[in-house]
């Protein structure tokens, strides 16, 4: 039942051999030494393993490999490549949206393929494309914070976003 | 208030090292510190000018990593950005206290470590004092370059490095330390050091862990906590390839010589998960099975009917001032046990070699984790070497050492190869250290001019003998208890099978629940509002009385943030005009003193429909002392508390028991507070005081769940007394 399959992670051409039934979360850790999807709950409730599936959000522990042969996938380890992408990690940056930083991938993918549909989302707009990701530290108002930061709208104030 | 206090026993010593690296290593034996022995410390300068600092604790999120060294940093005067952090290990006995628990490590490092950078900058100007042939007060220093004004000469460290390193070592004690005005570090603002590697996905965390030819192991656990394993079978996923063992193991909360669960190990964490399912295990359950939520439920409302066994507090006599009280006011509160549920879950890697543990723990808790681990093990704990990773949320629950003591079995198991143990969500949920559930019944009576004159509560909570198990205490110093003239402060302890143990801010998340609501209703008897009420309460500034060796309440500091957030806020009580469309607004104030942390708190809200409560805005005000050592990680910290808060009260958190086991299995059970519920604005501003700085991880929790309810109840007229707040 293991088979290989071609993937495109982060624009480069890769060959895994895995149960087609693996999910791509696990692929990525385990075949391909790519840690920076995490794993947070396995059932696609949390968002911590969120990459891109063709510029869209999608859960990694939820997709099987099978179901991600051939498409392009992007990473937090390729996020920086697309546009809004470096927009993303570049706010996220300067306003230093981590504490733990566990869930902090997710989110930026989540947010860069918030950008990548909507360049200048309402806040009612981020809530709702960012309420699948949970950060057990709260850093939600600097997540709001660094998503208008990047889509170029105006800034708040460090207590509000 | 006192603040821990160092003895004379410290010293620091420089040598050089490889590449002609000015070394510096210190050491202080702390007097009074709760718990430690000592701290050690280490600076390394290096021939092009570098300085690395070693981070001693472990970082769970609450910027240690960055804080602790930035002390160093300012006393050895350079500059923040030639300055490069390394991870220390875990060894108590070279660094000594390395703990992320109960907000310690602020007022535990504050002074000792500005004096390893001060005594460091001191040999510093010794040295260039002699090379350049003059006196050493007539050098200055900036940015790691000593400067001789008079001259004109300037010269980085690292030039002084081989002169430094045969000098004697300065007194610790004796070393001048910056005024605060001189700070260039401190009080400014540095991001985290990891940001740059957490936003591009470096491995950092315990679960990144990859060593060559490792192994993975899924857990089997006992489906009720203390149960044991009575037998088991696993051939049919032996004769697989991708699984190469299943060990027995034991988590450390049973019996040495029992089982509680089964590691099934293979090359693929994926595969052995999905194994899990062909191994048949049988466990020895039947006096756990006993337990349930609602048999504790049950037991706790028949317990605050009769007089309370265990005595917390006494003090006058408070059935007499309850008869002849103008009012009395009688209410019963509870809180459920809540899981940490950190979104990286529990894990652990370790390599068994030659009789020697290596292992990389995710732990806020590392020597007590190789203590245990060696007992349980039985080899001595100088044979564990212990790697610091960052981890992925702590709250608390990494205070406990299970995964660390679980994976050493299982390496043991495979000799030679490295093995990661992982939980699932569902293993994470259900095989926590859970905060206690709690139940209270209070009564409080008025005299004629509404003051507070008795105070009664009976405490249902889990213990054994008459003794609260881990983290399930109430102290019989809770506010308002030590200002009341006539109080009852009593338990009673029930028994469970349950792991228990602290959740951020522990005791106090509940406490100031209870404590604060309860208040909030004396006040309303009164005619007062909470804040009016706590003013006239708490009375002229001072200390009062706690537990020998605890941090006692100013009154005066109390004071202080419930003036300071009801200008915040504008307070004029809980009252709000209704909504555009006529909803239902209001505030609450909370206060609480924990962890020597003063906050006080106030929510606003909107019902959105008549079950649906938005926090609008929350305004926190803090008193931790004299200096906010990060102030952007400080405000990070009391945000992030503030949402956890709100999440405790309404995102429906409950861990529940049914026939012993655990009922939740992943999140849509344990729902966690997200990004739509979050209020859009908290506003924090912290007081600076005349008292020594402390720490900030955990204060700021528990004054908003109150704060919140007592909103609900200004809004809607409805008390709600039980957590989480639900509407019928």
């Amino acid at each position: 039942m293991t088979k290989p399959y071609q993937l495109v992670v982060n624009a480069k051409p890769v060959t895994v051999s895995a149960p087609g039934d693996k999910p791509l979360l696990w692929v990525l850790r385990e075949e391909l030494h790519m840690p920076g999807t995490k794993f947070g709950c396995g059932a696609g409730l949390c968002g911590a393993c969120t990459v891109l599936l063709n510029g869209q959000a999608v859960r990694s522990c939820q997709t099987p490999v099978s179901a991600a042969a051939g498409h392009r996938i992007t990473t937090i380890e390729g996020a920086k490549a697309l546009p809004q992408g470096n927009r993303i990690v570049a706010a996220w940056q300067e306003i230093d949206v981590p504490q733990c930083g566990y869930c902090q991938a997710g989110q930026i993918l989540s947010a860069t393929s918030l950008l990548l549909v909507n360049p200048h989302p309402s806040d009612a707009e981020i809530d709702s494309a960012m309420s699948g990701n949970i950060c057990r530290c709260s850093t939600y108002l600097r997540i709001r914070r660094a998503i208008r930061k990047a889509a170029g709208l105006a800034d708040v104030t460090e207590d509000a976003a | 208030m006192s603040a821990p206090a160092l003895n004379r026993r410290g010293f620091i010593a420089a040598s050089l090292v490889a590449g002609g690296t000015l070394a510096f290593d210190a050491h202080f034996a702390l007097a009074e510190a709760p718990g430690a022995a000592a701290i050690n410390a280490f600076i390394r300068i290096g021939a092009d000018n570098t300085v690395t600092i070693g981070a001693k604790n472990p970082e769970i999120g609450q910027g240690i990593r960055t804080m602790l060294p930035m002390l160093i940093a300012e006393e050895l005067d350079v500059s923040w950005d030639q300055v490069v952090i390394e991870q220390t290990l875990a060894n108590e006995k070279i660094y000594g206290r390395q703990t992320a628990g109960g907000s310690t490590a602020t007022p535990v490092n504050w002074l000792p470590l500005r004096q390893v950078g001060a005594a460091a900058r001191a040999v510093i100007l010794s040295a260039a004092a002699k090379v350049w042939g003059v006196e050493p007060a007539s050098l200055t220093t900036q940015a790691g370059v000593v400067i001789h004004a008079a001259s004109g000469r300037r010269a980085p460290y690292a030039a002084f490095a081989r002169e430094a390193a045969t000098l004697p070592a300065p007194d610790l004690d004796k070393v001048a330390l910056k005024s605060p005005a001189a700070f260039t570090i401190i009080g400014q603002s540095k991001p985290g050091v990891d940001t740059p590697k957490i936003v591009t996905g470096k491995p950092l965390f315990g679960i990144d862990v990859d060593l060559p030819g490792m192994l993975h192991a899924a857990l089997i656990k006992a489906p009720c906590h203390g149960a044991t394993l009575a037998s088991h079978d696993a051939s049919a996923v032996l004769a697989t390839k991708g699984v190469v063992a299943v060990v027995p193991i034991n988590s450390g909360f049973v019996a040495k010589d029992k089982f509680d669960a089964l590691a099934v190990v293979g090359p693929s964490w994926w595969s052995v998960k999905n194994a899990r399912e062909h191994v048949k295990a049988v466990w020895d359950d039947t006096a756990q099975k006993a337990f349930s939520t609602a048999g504790y439920a049950k037991a706790a409302a028949e317990a605050v009917q009769g007089p309370a066994p265990v005595e917390l507090f006494k003090a006058g006599d408070v059935e007499g001032a309850l008869k002849g009280a103008t009012k009395t006011i009688t209410a019963d509160y509870s809180y459920p046990f809540l899981a940490h549920g950190t979104l990286e879950p529990q894990n652990c890697t370790a390599l068994w070699q030659e009789g020697k543990l290596e292992i990389w723990a995710p732990s806020q808790n590392p020597g007590a984790g190789r203590t245990e681990t060696a007992a349980m093990l039985g080899i001595s704990p100088d044979d564990l070497t212990i790697h610091m990773t960052r981890i992925g949320g702590g709250f608390g629950r990494r205070l406990m050492n299970d995964y660390m003591v679980m994976v050493a079995q299982v390496a043991r198991g495979v000799p030679g190869r490295p093995v990661k143990l992982l939980f699932d969500r569902t293993d994470d949920l259900r095989n926590d250290y859970y905060r206690p559930a709690g139940w209270h019944r209070f009564t409080a009576g008025l005299d004629a001019q509404g003051a507070l004159v008795a105070f009664k509560d009976h405490f249902v909570s889990f213990g054994k003998d008459g003794k609260p198990i881990r983290a399930a205490e109430m102290s019989g110093y809770e506010f308002p208890a030590p200002v009341v003239p006539h109080v009852h402060l009593g338990a009673t302890f029930l028994p469970t099978n349950l792991a228990t143990g602290w959740l951020r801010a522990p005791t106090s998340n509940a406490m100031g629940f209870v404590f604060q609501c309860f208040l909030d209703e004396v006040a309303e008897a009164a005619g007062l509002d909470l804040p009016e009420l706590m003013r006239r309460t708490l009375g002229a500034p001072r200390e009062l009385p706690a537990e020998k060796g605890r941090p006692q309440l100013h009154t005066g500091r109390a004071r202080g943030v419930i003036d300071a957030v009801c200008r915040m806020a504008h307070w004029q009580g809980g009252a709000l005009p209704p909504g555009p469309q006529g909803e239902k607004r209001g505030r609450g104030f909370g206060f609480y003193f924990s962890h020597r942390g003063y906050f006080a708190e106030v929510v606003e809200i909107t019902f959105t429909d008549a079950t649906t409560v938005r926090v609008d805005k929350v305004w926190a005000a803090g008193d931790i002392g004299s200096q906010i050592i990060n102030p952007i990680n400080a405000r990070h910290q009391v945000q992030g508390a503030v949402i956890e808060g709100i999440g405790q009260a309404i995102a429906g958190l409950k861990i529940e028991q049914v026939d012993g086991v655990i009922t939740a299995e992943n999140f849509q059970d344990f729902p966690l507070l997200r990004i739509d519920a979050a209020p859009r604005e908290i506003a924090v501003e912290f007081l600076k005081t005349d008292f020594p700085p402390t720490g900030l991880g955990e204060p700021s929790l528990p004054p908003v769940i109150p704060a919140l309810a007592n909103a609900i109840r200004a809004a809607s007229g409805v008390r709600h007394r039980s957590l989480p707040l639900v509407w019928a």
